[in-house]
Protein backbone atom coordinates (compact mmCIF):
# COMPACT_ATOMS: atom_id res chain seq x y z
CA UNK A 1 0.00 0.00 0.00
CA UNK A 2 1.50 2.84 -1.28
CA UNK A 3 0.89 6.84 0.28
CA UNK A 4 -1.37 7.75 -2.77
CA UNK A 5 -3.54 4.81 -1.96
CA UNK A 6 -3.18 5.32 1.50
CA UNK A 7 -4.47 9.32 0.75
CA UNK A 8 -6.93 7.89 -1.26
CA UNK A 9 -8.63 5.38 1.83
CA UNK A 10 -8.02 8.35 4.32
CA UNK A 11 -9.98 10.94 1.41
CA UNK A 12 -13.09 8.62 1.41
CA UNK A 13 -13.30 8.62 5.17
CA UNK A 14 -12.67 12.04 5.50
CA UNK A 15 -15.73 12.90 2.97
CA UNK A 16 -17.89 10.30 4.67
CA UNK A 17 -16.98 11.79 7.79
CA UNK A 18 -18.12 15.33 6.67
CA UNK A 19 -21.10 13.97 5.17
CA UNK A 20 -22.26 11.96 8.11
CA UNK A 21 -21.84 15.41 10.73
CA UNK A 22 -22.68 17.92 8.31
CA UNK A 23 -25.22 16.94 5.75
CA UNK A 24 -27.17 14.24 7.01
CA UNK A 25 -28.04 15.45 10.17
CA UNK A 26 -30.59 17.57 8.01
CA UNK A 27 -32.65 13.85 7.49
CA UNK A 28 -31.64 12.46 10.75
CA UNK A 29 -34.48 10.45 12.00
CA UNK A 30 -34.39 10.69 15.83
CA UNK A 31 -31.16 12.32 15.74
CA UNK A 32 -29.63 9.42 13.92
CA UNK A 33 -27.67 9.15 10.59
CA UNK A 34 -26.69 6.58 8.60
CA UNK A 35 -23.01 5.81 9.72
CA UNK A 36 -21.54 6.29 6.31
CA UNK A 37 -17.96 5.76 7.73
CA UNK A 38 -19.01 2.36 8.42
CA UNK A 39 -20.26 1.67 5.65
CA UNK A 40 -16.30 2.44 4.12
CA UNK A 41 -15.08 -0.40 6.15
CA UNK A 42 -17.23 -2.86 5.44
CA UNK A 43 -16.58 -1.80 1.35
CA UNK A 44 -13.20 -1.92 2.36
CA UNK A 45 -13.51 -5.89 4.25
CA UNK A 46 -15.44 -7.00 1.20
CA UNK A 47 -13.00 -6.41 -1.32
CA UNK A 48 -9.70 -6.41 0.75
CA UNK A 49 -10.15 -8.71 3.50
CA UNK A 50 -10.06 -8.67 7.33
CA UNK A 51 -6.57 -7.43 7.76
CA UNK A 52 -6.80 -4.48 5.95
CA UNK A 53 -10.40 -3.47 7.23
CA UNK A 54 -9.36 -3.97 10.80
CA UNK A 55 -6.60 -1.37 10.06
CA UNK A 56 -8.90 1.26 8.13
CA UNK A 57 -11.53 0.72 10.70
CA UNK A 58 -9.09 1.76 13.46
CA UNK A 59 -8.09 4.34 11.88
CA UNK A 60 -11.41 5.82 10.90
CA UNK A 61 -12.55 5.11 14.32
CA UNK A 62 -9.94 7.46 15.74
CA UNK A 63 -11.28 10.09 12.94
CA UNK A 64 -14.77 9.84 14.58
CA UNK A 65 -13.61 9.69 17.95
CA UNK A 66 -11.51 12.85 17.96
CA UNK A 67 -12.65 14.81 14.89
CA UNK A 68 -15.49 17.56 15.79
CA UNK A 69 -18.46 17.37 17.16
CA UNK A 70 -17.43 14.29 19.24
CA UNK A 71 -16.91 14.44 23.22
CA UNK A 72 -17.24 10.80 23.70
CA UNK A 73 -14.22 8.62 25.32
CA UNK A 74 -11.59 8.33 22.49
CA UNK A 75 -11.24 4.82 21.53
CA UNK A 76 -14.97 4.04 21.48
CA UNK A 77 -15.68 4.10 17.59
CA UNK A 78 -12.27 2.94 16.78
CA UNK A 79 -12.75 -0.47 18.97
CA UNK A 80 -16.13 -1.13 17.55
CA UNK A 81 -15.32 -0.56 13.76
CA UNK A 82 -11.92 -3.08 14.42
CA UNK A 83 -14.60 -5.29 15.27
CA UNK A 84 -16.41 -4.94 12.17
CA UNK A 85 -13.42 -5.25 9.93
CA UNK A 86 -12.67 -8.30 11.25
CA UNK A 87 -16.46 -9.70 10.94
CA UNK A 88 -16.75 -8.03 7.83
CA UNK A 89 -13.78 -9.09 6.55
CA UNK A 90 -14.62 -12.80 8.03
CA UNK A 91 -18.12 -13.13 6.35
CA UNK A 92 -16.94 -11.68 2.77
CA UNK A 93 -13.85 -14.19 2.22
CA UNK A 94 -16.26 -17.04 1.55
CA UNK A 95 -16.48 -16.33 -2.46
CA UNK A 96 -17.41 -13.54 -4.34
CA UNK A 97 -20.01 -10.78 -2.35
CA UNK A 98 -23.37 -10.82 -4.00
CA UNK A 99 -25.95 -8.20 -3.63
CA UNK A 100 -27.57 -10.05 -0.50
CA UNK A 101 -24.13 -11.08 1.38
CA UNK A 102 -23.41 -7.38 1.45
CA UNK A 103 -26.79 -6.17 2.71
CA UNK A 104 -26.60 -9.11 5.28
CA UNK A 105 -22.77 -8.19 6.36
CA UNK A 106 -23.80 -4.42 6.11
CA UNK A 107 -26.34 -5.33 8.24
CA UNK A 108 -24.42 -7.89 10.85
CA UNK A 109 -21.51 -4.90 11.29
CA UNK A 110 -23.76 -2.19 11.82
CA UNK A 111 -25.53 -4.24 14.81
CA UNK A 112 -22.54 -4.93 15.95
CA UNK A 113 -20.65 -1.50 15.42
CA UNK A 114 -23.21 -0.01 16.91
CA UNK A 115 -24.22 -1.93 19.91
CA UNK A 116 -20.29 -2.22 20.85
CA UNK A 117 -19.94 1.49 20.66
CA UNK A 118 -23.15 1.60 23.21
CA UNK A 119 -21.80 -1.28 25.10
CA UNK A 120 -18.85 0.36 25.74
CA UNK A 121 -20.02 3.90 26.71
CA UNK A 122 -22.20 1.34 29.63
CA UNK A 123 -18.84 0.00 30.62
CA UNK A 124 -17.07 3.38 31.10
CA UNK A 125 -20.25 5.33 31.98
CA UNK A 126 -20.04 7.57 28.93
CA UNK A 127 -22.94 8.65 29.45
CA UNK A 128 -25.18 6.61 31.49
CA UNK A 129 -27.53 5.77 29.50
CA UNK A 130 -31.09 3.15 29.63
CA UNK A 131 -30.94 -0.40 27.31
CA UNK A 132 -34.17 0.63 25.98
CA UNK A 133 -32.40 4.07 24.14
CA UNK A 134 -29.73 2.63 23.60
CA UNK A 135 -31.86 -0.28 21.45
CA UNK A 136 -33.36 1.95 20.14
CA UNK A 137 -30.74 4.18 18.20
CA UNK A 138 -29.25 0.29 17.42
CA UNK A 139 -32.00 -0.48 15.42
CA UNK A 140 -32.78 2.75 13.39
CA UNK A 141 -29.35 2.70 13.17
CA UNK A 142 -29.29 -0.76 11.40
CA UNK A 143 -32.28 0.45 8.79
CA UNK A 144 -30.30 3.69 7.99
CA UNK A 145 -27.15 1.91 6.92
CA UNK A 146 -28.98 -0.77 4.59
CA UNK A 147 -31.15 1.59 3.12
CA UNK A 148 -27.98 3.50 2.08
CA UNK A 149 -26.09 0.24 1.25
CA UNK A 150 -27.46 0.21 -2.51
CA UNK A 151 -25.92 4.00 -2.90
CA UNK A 152 -21.96 3.99 -1.25
CA UNK A 153 -21.15 0.17 -1.38
CA UNK A 154 -21.38 -0.15 -4.95
CA UNK A 155 -19.27 3.37 -5.57
CA UNK A 156 -16.98 2.29 -2.09
CA UNK A 157 -16.24 -1.20 -3.60
CA UNK A 158 -15.02 0.01 -6.76
CA UNK A 159 -13.12 2.44 -5.58
CA UNK A 160 -11.05 -0.01 -3.56
CA UNK A 161 -11.04 -2.22 -6.23
CA UNK A 162 -9.16 0.28 -8.14
CA UNK A 163 -6.68 1.60 -5.91
CA UNK A 164 -5.14 -1.88 -5.72
CA UNK A 165 -6.92 -4.55 -7.62
CA UNK A 166 -4.48 -7.17 -7.37
CA UNK A 167 -4.52 -7.20 -3.63
CA UNK A 168 -8.59 -7.48 -4.29
CA UNK A 169 -9.81 -10.88 -2.27
CA UNK A 170 -11.46 -12.96 -4.88
CA UNK B 1 -10.48 -3.98 -15.18
CA UNK B 2 -7.64 -5.95 -14.81
CA UNK B 3 -7.31 -9.27 -13.61
CA UNK B 4 -6.51 -9.83 -10.30
CA UNK B 5 -2.71 -11.89 -11.02
CA UNK B 6 -3.19 -15.90 -9.52
CA UNK B 7 0.38 -15.99 -8.64
CA UNK B 8 0.20 -12.42 -6.67
CA UNK B 9 -3.14 -13.66 -5.13
CA UNK B 10 -1.88 -16.78 -3.76
CA UNK B 11 0.87 -14.98 -1.99
CA UNK B 12 -1.48 -12.71 -0.51
CA UNK B 13 -3.51 -15.49 0.32
CA UNK B 14 -0.66 -17.06 2.57
CA UNK B 15 0.06 -13.76 3.98
CA UNK B 16 -2.83 -13.81 5.90
CA UNK B 17 -3.44 -17.77 6.53
CA UNK B 18 -5.26 -19.97 4.39
CA UNK B 19 -8.45 -19.26 6.08
CA UNK B 20 -7.48 -15.51 5.52
CA UNK B 21 -7.57 -14.90 9.38
CA UNK B 22 -5.80 -12.15 10.21
CA UNK B 23 -2.71 -12.27 12.01
CA UNK B 24 -3.08 -12.71 15.76
CA UNK B 25 -0.90 -10.42 16.80
CA UNK B 26 -2.04 -7.52 14.71
CA UNK B 27 -5.78 -7.97 16.30
CA UNK B 28 -4.20 -7.94 19.86
CA UNK B 29 -2.50 -4.79 19.27
CA UNK B 30 -5.23 -2.85 17.36
CA UNK B 31 -7.27 -3.80 19.98
CA UNK B 32 -4.38 -2.74 22.91
CA UNK B 33 -4.16 0.94 20.87
CA UNK B 34 -7.97 1.27 20.95
CA UNK B 35 -7.94 -0.06 25.39
CA UNK B 36 -4.64 2.33 25.68
CA UNK B 37 -6.74 5.55 24.13
CA UNK B 38 -9.84 5.26 25.80
CA UNK B 39 -7.94 4.47 29.22
CA UNK B 40 -5.62 7.68 28.18
CA UNK B 41 -8.78 10.06 27.83
CA UNK B 42 -10.81 8.22 30.39
CA UNK B 43 -8.24 8.75 33.21
CA UNK B 44 -6.56 12.02 32.67
CA UNK B 45 -9.34 14.06 32.60
CA UNK B 46 -9.38 17.62 32.04
CA UNK B 47 -5.48 17.67 30.63
CA UNK B 48 -5.75 14.74 28.41
CA UNK B 49 -3.18 13.89 25.92
CA UNK B 50 -5.78 13.35 23.75
CA UNK B 51 -7.31 16.71 23.86
CA UNK B 52 -4.43 18.02 21.75
CA UNK B 53 -5.18 16.02 19.18
CA UNK B 54 -9.24 16.59 19.14
CA UNK B 55 -8.02 20.38 19.10
CA UNK B 56 -5.64 18.87 15.77
CA UNK B 57 -8.57 17.63 14.68
CA UNK B 58 -10.64 20.57 14.97
CA UNK B 59 -8.42 22.27 13.10
CA UNK B 60 -8.72 20.09 9.96
CA UNK B 61 -11.91 19.34 10.17
CA UNK B 62 -14.18 22.10 11.44
CA UNK B 63 -13.35 24.57 8.25
CA UNK B 64 -14.25 21.27 6.08
CA UNK B 65 -17.50 21.10 7.92
CA UNK B 66 -18.41 25.36 7.60
CA UNK B 67 -17.31 24.27 4.14
CA UNK B 68 -19.99 21.48 3.76
CA UNK B 69 -22.56 22.94 5.84
CA UNK B 70 -22.39 25.95 3.86
CA UNK B 71 -22.75 24.36 0.13
CA UNK B 72 -25.59 22.06 1.60
CA UNK B 73 -27.48 24.85 3.31
CA UNK B 74 -29.06 26.62 0.17
CA UNK B 75 -30.95 22.86 -0.59
CA UNK B 76 -31.82 22.72 2.69
CA UNK B 77 -33.31 26.75 2.25
CA UNK B 78 -35.44 26.13 -1.35
CA UNK B 79 -38.72 26.02 0.16
CA UNK B 80 -37.46 29.91 2.29
CA UNK B 81 -36.61 31.37 -0.42
CA UNK B 82 -40.33 31.55 -1.89
CA UNK B 83 -40.84 32.83 1.57
CA UNK B 84 -38.11 35.84 2.26
CA UNK B 85 -34.90 37.00 -0.10
CA UNK B 86 -32.76 35.43 2.76
CA UNK B 87 -30.13 37.87 2.07
CA UNK B 88 -27.99 39.04 5.18
CA UNK B 89 -29.98 42.16 6.05
CA UNK B 90 -32.80 39.41 7.28
CA UNK B 91 -30.39 37.24 9.09
CA UNK B 92 -29.13 40.49 10.95
CA UNK B 93 -32.95 41.48 11.66
CA UNK B 94 -33.28 37.77 13.00
CA UNK B 95 -30.76 38.11 15.28
CA UNK B 96 -31.68 41.41 16.48
CA UNK B 97 -35.25 39.87 17.18
CA UNK B 98 -33.63 37.07 19.01
CA UNK B 99 -31.42 39.43 21.05
CA UNK B 100 -34.66 41.32 22.28
CA UNK B 101 -36.95 38.36 22.43
CA UNK B 102 -34.16 37.26 24.73
CA UNK B 103 -34.28 40.04 26.58
CA UNK B 104 -37.73 40.18 27.25
CA UNK B 105 -38.70 36.62 27.98
CA UNK B 106 -36.42 36.76 31.16
CA UNK B 107 -37.77 39.90 31.59
CA UNK B 108 -41.74 38.18 31.46
CA UNK B 109 -41.01 35.24 32.93
CA UNK B 110 -42.70 34.29 36.38
CA UNK B 111 -39.62 35.75 38.51
CA UNK B 112 -40.59 38.29 41.58
CA UNK B 113 -41.00 41.26 40.72
CA UNK B 114 -38.78 42.88 43.55
CA UNK B 115 -36.04 40.23 43.30
CA UNK B 116 -35.52 40.78 40.10
CA UNK B 117 -35.02 44.32 40.39
CA UNK B 118 -32.72 43.44 43.87
CA UNK B 119 -30.87 41.39 40.64
CA UNK B 120 -30.64 43.67 38.07
CA UNK B 121 -29.29 46.63 40.66
CA UNK B 122 -26.98 44.17 41.53
CA UNK B 123 -25.66 43.15 38.40
CA UNK B 124 -25.97 46.62 36.91
CA UNK B 125 -23.72 47.79 39.64
CA UNK B 126 -20.91 45.21 38.55
CA UNK B 127 -21.30 46.45 35.29
CA UNK B 128 -22.13 43.22 34.02
CA UNK B 129 -25.82 43.43 32.98
CA UNK B 130 -25.12 44.02 29.14
CA UNK B 131 -23.50 40.75 27.72
CA UNK B 132 -23.06 40.35 24.00
CA UNK B 133 -23.70 37.61 21.34
CA UNK B 134 -21.51 36.42 18.87
CA UNK B 135 -23.97 35.08 16.05
CA UNK B 136 -23.07 31.35 14.71
CA UNK B 137 -24.76 28.89 13.06
CA UNK B 138 -24.49 24.67 13.36
CA UNK B 139 -22.38 23.16 10.89
CA UNK B 140 -21.98 19.82 12.38
CA UNK B 141 -24.19 17.11 14.52
CA UNK B 142 -23.01 14.23 16.36
CA UNK B 143 -25.30 11.45 15.71
CA UNK B 144 -27.33 9.72 18.00
CA UNK B 145 -25.34 6.80 17.52
CA UNK B 146 -22.47 8.51 19.42
CA UNK B 147 -24.96 8.89 22.48
CA UNK B 148 -23.70 12.29 23.07
CA UNK B 149 -25.33 15.78 22.13
CA UNK B 150 -22.93 18.42 20.81
CA UNK B 151 -22.70 20.42 17.78
CA UNK B 152 -20.11 22.18 15.92
CA UNK B 153 -20.55 26.04 15.31
CA UNK B 154 -18.70 28.41 12.66
CA UNK B 155 -17.29 30.58 15.09
CA UNK B 156 -14.32 29.99 16.98
CA UNK B 157 -11.56 31.68 19.04
CA UNK B 158 -11.21 34.48 16.09
CA UNK B 159 -14.79 35.44 16.95
CA UNK B 160 -13.94 36.06 20.77
CA UNK B 161 -14.96 32.30 21.87
CA UNK B 162 -13.54 30.68 24.50
CA UNK B 163 -14.69 27.49 26.52
CA UNK B 164 -16.76 27.63 29.02
CA UNK B 165 -19.58 30.09 27.28
CA UNK B 166 -23.15 30.12 27.05
CA UNK B 167 -24.69 29.25 23.87
CA UNK B 168 -28.51 30.17 23.73
CA UNK B 169 -30.93 31.03 20.45
CA UNK B 170 -34.36 32.82 20.29
CA UNK B 171 -35.93 30.39 22.20
CA UNK B 172 -34.09 29.82 25.13
CA UNK B 173 -30.49 27.82 26.53
CA UNK B 174 -29.01 25.68 23.95
CA UNK B 175 -25.61 24.30 25.89
CA UNK B 176 -21.89 25.88 26.72
CA UNK B 177 -18.88 25.90 24.38
CA UNK B 178 -16.92 22.30 25.13
CA UNK B 179 -13.56 23.22 22.88
CA UNK B 180 -12.63 25.80 20.70
CA UNK B 181 -10.45 25.64 17.34
CA UNK B 182 -9.84 29.39 15.61
CA UNK B 183 -12.97 29.29 13.40
CA UNK B 184 -15.29 26.90 14.86
CA UNK B 185 -16.72 25.05 18.40
CA UNK B 186 -17.67 22.70 19.98
CA UNK B 187 -21.17 23.03 21.95
CA UNK B 188 -21.97 20.57 24.45
CA UNK B 189 -25.65 20.71 24.50
CA UNK B 190 -28.46 20.82 27.80
CA UNK B 191 -29.89 18.08 26.64
CA UNK B 192 -26.49 15.72 26.57
CA UNK B 193 -26.52 13.25 29.87
CA UNK B 194 -23.51 14.62 30.76
CA UNK B 195 -24.65 18.23 31.15
CA UNK B 196 -25.91 19.39 34.62
CA UNK B 197 -27.33 23.19 34.69
CA UNK B 198 -28.59 25.22 37.38
CA UNK B 199 -32.13 25.61 36.86
CA UNK B 200 -34.26 28.09 39.07
CA UNK B 201 -38.22 27.43 38.85
CA UNK B 202 -39.63 31.06 37.62
CA UNK B 203 -42.49 31.20 39.76
CA UNK B 204 -41.41 30.36 43.32
CA UNK B 205 -37.57 30.73 43.30
CA UNK B 206 -36.86 27.60 43.81
CA UNK B 207 -33.19 25.76 42.49
CA UNK B 208 -32.15 22.97 41.35
CA UNK B 209 -30.21 21.29 38.89
CA UNK B 210 -30.84 20.25 35.38
CA UNK B 211 -29.54 16.68 34.27
CA UNK B 212 -29.83 16.10 30.17
CA UNK B 213 -31.47 12.82 29.41
CA UNK B 214 -29.29 12.62 26.21
CA UNK B 215 -31.95 11.99 23.70
CA UNK B 216 -32.28 13.65 20.54
CA UNK B 217 -35.78 14.55 18.65
CA UNK B 218 -38.88 14.64 20.06
CA UNK B 219 -38.06 13.19 23.29
CA UNK B 220 -35.29 15.85 24.30
CA UNK B 221 -36.00 15.93 27.63
CA UNK B 222 -34.34 17.32 30.96
CA UNK B 223 -34.69 16.36 34.62
CA UNK B 224 -34.74 18.94 37.51
CA UNK B 225 -34.02 18.32 41.08
CA UNK B 226 -35.18 20.57 42.98
CA UNK B 227 -32.35 20.82 46.45
CA UNK B 228 -35.22 22.00 48.81
CA UNK B 229 -36.96 18.54 48.84
CA UNK B 230 -40.20 19.74 50.36
CA UNK B 231 -41.27 21.52 47.46
CA UNK B 232 -43.86 20.36 45.07
CA UNK B 233 -42.90 22.67 41.93
CA UNK B 234 -46.48 23.12 39.37
CA UNK B 235 -46.85 21.60 36.25
CA UNK B 236 -46.07 24.74 33.29
CA UNK B 237 -43.99 26.53 35.43
CA UNK B 238 -40.90 27.77 33.71
CA UNK B 239 -36.92 27.01 34.44
CA UNK B 240 -34.49 29.44 34.27
CA UNK B 241 -30.76 29.41 34.51
CA UNK B 242 -29.51 30.38 37.97
CA UNK B 243 -26.31 31.59 36.57
CA UNK B 244 -22.68 30.48 37.79
CA UNK B 245 -20.07 32.82 39.14
CA UNK B 246 -18.93 35.35 36.58
CA UNK B 247 -21.44 34.09 34.05
CA UNK B 248 -19.23 30.91 33.17
CA UNK B 249 -20.10 27.77 32.10
CA UNK B 250 -24.30 29.41 32.29
CA UNK B 251 -25.31 33.13 32.35
CA UNK B 252 -28.44 34.22 34.96
CA UNK B 253 -32.10 34.18 33.65
CA UNK B 254 -32.01 32.16 30.17
CA UNK B 255 -35.23 30.59 29.82
CA UNK B 256 -34.83 26.88 29.14
CA UNK B 257 -38.01 25.26 29.35
CA UNK B 258 -41.60 24.09 31.34
CA UNK B 259 -42.23 21.44 33.42
CA UNK B 260 -44.17 18.86 31.88
CA UNK B 261 -44.44 16.05 34.87
CA UNK B 262 -43.82 16.01 38.29
CA UNK B 263 -42.92 12.59 39.91
CA UNK B 264 -42.39 12.43 43.87
CA UNK B 265 -39.61 9.42 45.02
CA UNK B 266 -41.26 7.65 47.39
CA UNK B 267 -38.11 6.16 48.92
CA UNK B 268 -36.42 9.11 50.09
CA UNK B 269 -39.06 11.95 49.36
CA UNK B 270 -37.43 14.04 46.80
CA UNK B 271 -38.90 15.58 43.96
CA UNK B 272 -37.98 15.07 40.11
CA UNK B 273 -39.88 17.66 37.32
CA UNK B 274 -39.24 16.35 33.81
CA UNK B 275 -38.70 19.81 31.91
CA UNK B 276 -39.84 20.05 28.01
CA UNK B 277 -37.11 22.50 26.72
CA UNK B 278 -37.82 25.78 24.75
CA UNK B 279 -35.04 25.09 22.09
CA UNK B 280 -35.29 22.62 19.23
CA UNK B 281 -32.75 20.78 19.39
CA UNK B 282 -33.55 18.56 16.08
CA UNK B 283 -33.43 21.56 14.26
CA UNK B 284 -30.87 24.09 15.58
CA UNK B 285 -29.14 26.34 13.10
CA UNK B 286 -28.63 30.01 14.06
CA UNK B 287 -27.65 30.50 17.60
CA UNK B 288 -26.02 33.14 19.74
CA UNK B 289 -22.81 33.06 21.93
CA UNK B 290 -22.60 35.23 25.45
CA UNK B 291 -19.90 36.57 25.40
CA UNK B 292 -18.28 40.17 27.31
CA UNK B 293 -19.23 43.46 26.10
CA UNK B 294 -16.75 44.66 24.38
CA UNK B 295 -15.21 41.68 23.06
CA UNK B 296 -12.84 41.44 19.80
CA UNK B 297 -14.58 39.26 17.04
CA UNK B 298 -13.77 39.19 13.68
CA UNK B 299 -18.04 39.23 12.82
CA UNK B 300 -20.69 41.71 14.06
CA UNK B 301 -21.10 41.43 17.67
CA UNK B 302 -24.34 42.03 19.11
CA UNK B 303 -24.94 44.04 21.87
CA UNK B 304 -27.27 43.97 24.80
CA UNK B 305 -28.76 47.11 23.67
CA UNK B 306 -29.67 45.95 20.18
CA UNK B 307 -26.98 47.50 18.65
CA UNK B 308 -24.12 45.83 16.13
CA UNK B 309 -20.87 46.35 16.97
Amino acid sequence: MNPLRALLAALAVSVALVLQVSVFPYVAWQGVVPNLVLLVVVGAAVVRGAQFAMVLGFAAGVLLDLAPPADHVAGRWALAFVLVGYVAGRVAQHGRPTATTVLATVAASSFLGTSLFALSGLVLRDPPLTIPDLLQVVLVSVVWDVVLTPFVLPLVMTMFHRIEPERAVQ
Amino acid sequence: MRRPDLGRERRWRTDVGSSGQPPRALVVALVLACATLMTLDRSTGDSSPVDGARRAMGEVYGPVEVGAAGAVRPFVAIPEWFRSRGDMRDEIDELEAENAALRSSVNTSGYDRNKLAEYDGLTAAAGTLGYALVPARVVGMGPSQSFSSTVTIDAGASSGLSPDMTVVNNDGLVGRVLRVTRTTATVLLVIDADSVVGGRVGDSMEIGMLHGRGVLGDEGRLDLELIDQSVVPARGDSVVTWGSESGAPYVSGVPVGSISKVFANVRDGSQRAVIDPFVDFGALDLVGVVVPSGTESDRAVIEADGSLQ
